[in-house]
């Protein structure tokens, strides 16, 4: 059997590998920056995590906090 | 830093911002090293060339069944434990093994076609790994219905747990029927039945893949936490202004 017969087949499937490797790392590189970017802008306009940092009436109710608090 | 450290969001942040980099070096160089070794591997003396096409299907059918055991374990992790890191870990893995299911079943049928004949065939283990696909699909539709990240964990754990059902099916469904794919060949009683000229470049590239899968699951979790920081931080804003 030669490698010739089924080349198209055997390149077809790396390439598939190679697309949805890059797919992969561009979604979770992307969403990384995306986040980064959010929080950064978050933090310019004072919106900050610690409720001692956060403005005092920007504090939710403590039990909110806890659940959305990854 | 002890193991439990890493149950602090905070402290997985740092871990995963420190260890990302290097495990993506690692993953590079090892799948350097099994592209180079699959590509010198002779040709099956049945399937000739296209079992090159093994070194990326198998590993993508074992990564793709990996990652739904993340999510069960996970899956108990949110339902016993109702840690927001296990929640995290389920939602992150979710994408990433879809794609590797997905990459399975393409490969599959790209080696199908020369093989058999046919691109694809309603045959067990085929079957039970589309389902597979469509249960990873399902479970990425339904974090996205429910808006309250604590109540779509507990949703998709469920799911995720009756889900876990398929996984033994994929593994015996050539055991249990006459299927066309083949029957084991690798972990069987009794070894391998793959030829070590073929069998270690397979293991290599395993390997590359599942550290794929441990770099992409990291920066999955990471995206996740920042994620869910920012959606608390937009609330606190949207309750300030109110």
């Amino acid at each position: 059997m030669e490698a010739t017969n089924h080349v198209g087949f055997i390149a077809a499937a790396y390439i598939a590998a190679i697309v949805m490797i890059g797919a992969l790392s561009a979604w979770v590189m992307l969403d990384y920056h995306a986040q980064r970017r959010a929080l950064t802008d978050l933090d310019k306009r004072g919106v900050t995590r610690r409720s001692g940092t956060a403005r005092p009436e920007a504090t939710p109710p403590a039990k909110q906090t806890a659940k959305e608090e990854a | 830093m002890a193991l439990l450290d890493l149950a602090n969001p905070s402290r997985f942040l740092g871990f995963a911002n420190r260890t990302i980099p290097w495990l993506s070096g690692v993953t590079v160089l090892v799948f350097a090293f099994g592209i180079d070794q699959a590509m010198i591997a002779p040709d099956d003396y049945q399937q000739g060339a296209t079992v090159k096409i093994m070194f990326l299907h198998v590993p993508s059918a074992w990564l793709g069944m990996l990652a739904w055991g993340v999510m069960t374990i996970a899956a108990l992790g949110t339902l016993v434990w109702r840690h927001p890191l296990a929640d995290v870990t389920a939602k992150a893995a979710a994408p990433i093994g879809a794609a590797f299911t997905l990459l399975c079943l393409v490969t599959g049928s790209l080696w199908g076609r020369p093989m058999w004949g046919t691109y694809w065939v309603w045959d067990a283990r085929l079957t039970s790994m589309l389902v597979l696909f469509l249960l990873y699909l399902a479970v990425i539709a339904l974090w996205r219905t429910v808006d309250d990240p604590s109540r779509a964990a507990r949703a998709a754990a469920i799911f995720t747990l009756v889900g876990a059902i398929d996984l033994p099916i994929i593994k015996f469904s050539v055991d249990w029927w006459n299927t066309l794919h083949q029957g084991s060949s690798i972990f069987r009683v009794g070894g391998p039945t793959i030829d070590p000229s073929i069998l270690i470049p397979l293991f290599i590239m395993a390997a590359a893949f599942t550290l794929l899968f441990a770099t992409l699951l990291l920066a999955a979790m990471r995206n996740e936490i920042l994620r869910r920081r920012v959606r608390t931080l937009r609330l606190l804003q949207a309750s300030a202004a109110s």
